[in-house]
C-alpha cells in the first residue's frame, strides 16, 4: 500500500491515543481505574501495530499486534485484577504526589522527548520521526509513573506502560525482527509473574504494599 | 440581503432549539436511569410557566440582581448568534472570533456570579466562589484550544476555520484530536454538567450554578435557565462546526446547500446531546477539590496540541 498522507495521520492519531492513555495513567488514583486504563493503552498499542502492519505491508507486525492484544490487553490486566483482589487492596487511593504537578512534569517530558528525537532523526522518514517522539514520551511517562507512585502494583503498571512505549517505537521503525518482539513480550510476562510472587512476599513480610514503608528498613538510615 | 436573513434565522434558531436540546438530554438520561421522563418539549413549557409568574426580588437585592438575567441572557445569545452553525454566509461573521466568544461567555459568567453574591445569602456566595474557581481554570484551557486552532488554520475566526477545514487544508491531525478533547472537557465544565456540576441537583453541598440562581423566580429565572440552555447549544454548535464542519453551507451555496446545512446542524445537536446524556449517566460527580486536576488536564491537552503542531511542521 502506498504511504499516503492519510496513513501517516492515522498512525499518528493511534500513537497519540497510546500517549493519551499514558497521561490517563498518571491521572488515575484508584487501582482498578489504573488497570483499566492500562488495558486501554495496550488495546491502542495493538491497533497501532496492526495499522503499521497494514501500511508497511509487514505481516509479522500483525503477530505483534496479536501479542499486544492477548497478553497486554487481556492476560496482564486480568492477572493484576485478580492479584489486587486477592491482596485485598482494591480500595487503595493513592495520593503520592499532586496530580497536577505530575501532569505538568508529564507534559515537560513530552516536550523533552520531542526536542530530543527531532534533531537526532533529521534524516529519517516522517512517519518514523513523529511516532518515535510519541513512543519516547510514552517510555518517559512510564518512568515518571514508577517514580511518583508508592504502591507496588501501580509501579508495575508503570513498568508495563514503559514497555508499551518500547513496542510502539519498535513497530514504527521498519525492519524490527519478530524474534525481538516475542522475547520482549515473554520477558514481560515472566516479569509480571515474578512481581506477583513478590507482591505476596512483600506483604507477608511488611504487611503493606506501600514501598515508602520499606524505606525504614534500609541500612543507611540512622 | 440573504446574509441578513440567514443571520436572523441563526439568531432565532439557537434560541428556539436550545430548550429542545436540553429536553432531549433530560429524556435520554431518564430513560437510561429507568424512568419514563418528561417529553423533550417540557423545557418550553417550564419557561412559559416561569414567564407567566410574578418575579419575587429580595429586599436586600440591588439593581445588579435585576439587571443580571438580561445581561447574561443577551451575552450568551449574542455569542450563540455569531457561531456559523449551518452556514458561514452570515452578517456577523466578520465579528465572530473565538476570543470574542470567550469574552462574551466571560461577561455572562461574571454577571451571574455578581447576582449570586448580590442578595447576600450563603448559597449565592459559595456558588459564585466555585463558579469563579472553575472559570479561572477553564478559560486558560479554552484559550489554549483557540491558540492551537489558530496555529493550524492561521485564524481565530470560526468561519475561516470552517472554510480551511472544508477545503481539505487539514488532514486527520493529532493536534486537532487533542484540541477536541480539551474543548469537550472545557464545555463540560462551562455548562455545569456531570462530573463538574450536576444540573439537576439542589443539594447544598454540591451545587454550583444552581446555587447562584437560587434566589431568582419568574421571568428572571426563565432568562437564567434559558441562558444555560442556549450556552449548551452554543457549545454543541461550536464543537460541531469546528471539528465536524461537514454539511455547513459556504457562501454561494443554494437553497439545497442551506437545507443540508440546517439538517446537518440538527443531526449534530441530536448526536452530541445523546452522547452527553450517555456520558453523564455512566460517570460519577467529582469532588470539588478535583476540579483543578480535571481542568488542568484540559489545559495540558491544549498545550500538547500546540506542541504537536510544531512536531508536524518540523516534519
Amino acid at each position: 500500500m502506498v504511504l499516503t498522507q492519510l496513513s501517516y495521520d492515522m498512525a499518528h492519531l493511534i500513537g497519540a491515543g497510546v500517549l493519551m492513555a499514558g497521561f490517563q495513567l498518571l491521572y488515575q488514583r484508584r487501582l482498578f481505574a489504573v488497570l483499566n486504563t492500562f488495558a486501554f493503552q495496550a488495546l491502542a498499542l495493538a491497533a497501532a501495530a496492526a495499522w503499521q502492519a497494514h501500511i508497511q505491508n509487514a505481516p509479522h507486525l500483525y503477530v505483534t499486534a496479536g501479542i499486544a492484544l492477548v497478553f497486554k490487553a487481556m492476560i496482564v490486566p486480568f492477572a493484576l485484577h485478580w492479584l489486587v483482589e486477592r491482596l485485598g487492596i482494591h480500595k487503595t487511593v493513592e495520593t503520592a504526589m499532586s496530580i497536577g504537578w505530575t501532569m505538568i512534569a508529564g507534559v515537560a517530558l513530552v516536550a523533552l522527548s520531542i526536542l530530543l528525537v527531532l534533531p537526532v532523526t533529521a534524516n529519517a522518514a516522517a512517519l518514523t520521526r513523529e511516532s518515535l517522539a510519541m513512543a519516547m514520551s510514552v517510555v518517559l511517562l512510564g518512568l515518571l509513573m514508577m517514580i511518583t507512585r508508592h504502591n507496588a502494583v501501580t509501579q508495575v503498571v508503570g513498568f508495563m506502560a514503559l514497555e508499551n512505549g518500547l513496542i510502539l517505537a519498535a513497530v514504527s521503525a521498519k525492519g524490527m525482527p519478530l524474534v525481538v518482539e516475542i522475547s520482549v513480550a515473554f520477558s514481560v510476562l515472566v516479569a509480571m509473574t515474578l512481581f506477583g510472587i513478590f507482591f505476596f512476599r512483600i506483604r507477608e513480610r511488611f504487611e503493606t504494599l506501600d514501598l515508602n514503608d520499606l524505606e525504614t528498613y534500609r541500612g543507611d538510615r540512622q | 440581503m440573504t446574509p441578513v436573513i440567514w443571520q436572523l434565522v441563526q439568531i432565532f434558531l439557537v434560541v428556539g432549539l436550545a430548550p429542545a436540546v436540553t429536553g432531549w438530554v433530560r429524556l435520554v438520561k431518564s430513560r437510561l436511569q429507568g424512568r419514563i421522563g418528561a417529553s423533550p418539549l417540557q423545557p418550553y413549557r417550564d419557561i412559559y410557566r416561569l414567564l407567566q409568574k410574578e418575579a419575587v426580588v429580595a429586599h436586600s437585592a440591588s439593581w445588579v440582581f435585576r439587571a443580571a438575567p438580561y445581561v447574561t441572557f443577551s451575552a450568551v445569545w449574542l455569542a450563540a448568534a455569531i457561531i456559523p452553525a449551518f452556514t458561514t454566509d452570515l452578517v456577523l461573521v466578520p465579528a465572530a472570533d473565538l476570543i470574542a466568544l470567550v469574552a462574551l461567555l466571560g461577561v455572562a459568567r461574571f454577571w451571574t456570579a455578581l447576582a449570586g453574591m448580590d442578595v447576600g445569602t450563603a448559597f449565592g456566595g459559595i456558588g459564585a466562589s466555585r463558579e469563579m474557581m472553575i472559570a479561572s481554570l477553564a478559560e486558560p484551557a479554552m484559550l489554549m484550544v483557540t491558540f492551537s486552532l489558530s496555529l493550524i488554520t492561521g485564524t481565530t475566526a470560526p468561519a475561516q476555520i470552517i472554510g480551511f477545514v472544508l477545503s481539505g487544508g487539514v488532514g486527520i491531525e493529532v493536534s486537532m484530536g487533542l484540541a477536541l478533547a480539551a474543548l469537550v472537557m472545557v464545555s463540560i465544565a462551562e455548562n455545569g454538567r456531570i462530573p463538574i456540576d450536576n444540573p439537576a441537583t439542589h443539594l447544598e453541598l454540591t451545587m454550583v450554578h444552581e446555587a447562584m440562581v437560587l434566589e431568582y423566580s419568574g421571568r428572571h429565572l426563565a432568562l437564567m435557565e434559558g441562558a444555560g440552555m442556549v450556552r449548551l447549544t452554543l457549545y454543541m454548535a461550536l464543537i460541531g462546526s469546528i471539528f465536524a464542519p461537514w454539511g455547513i453551507a459556504l457562501p454561494g451555496a443554494g437553497a439545497v446547500g442551506l437545507t443540508i446545512g440546517l439538517g446537518a446542524f440538527l443531526a449534530k445537536c441530536f448526536v452530541l446531546a445523546t452522547v452527553l446524556a450517555v456520558f453523564e449517566t455512566v460517570i460519577a460527580k467529582m469532588r470539588v477539590f478535583r476540579y483543578a486536576d480535571f481542568l488542568g488536564g484540559a489545559l495540558l491537552l491544549g498545550l500538547l496540541a500546540t506542541i504537536f503542531i510544531y512536531v508536524s511542521e518540523a516534519v
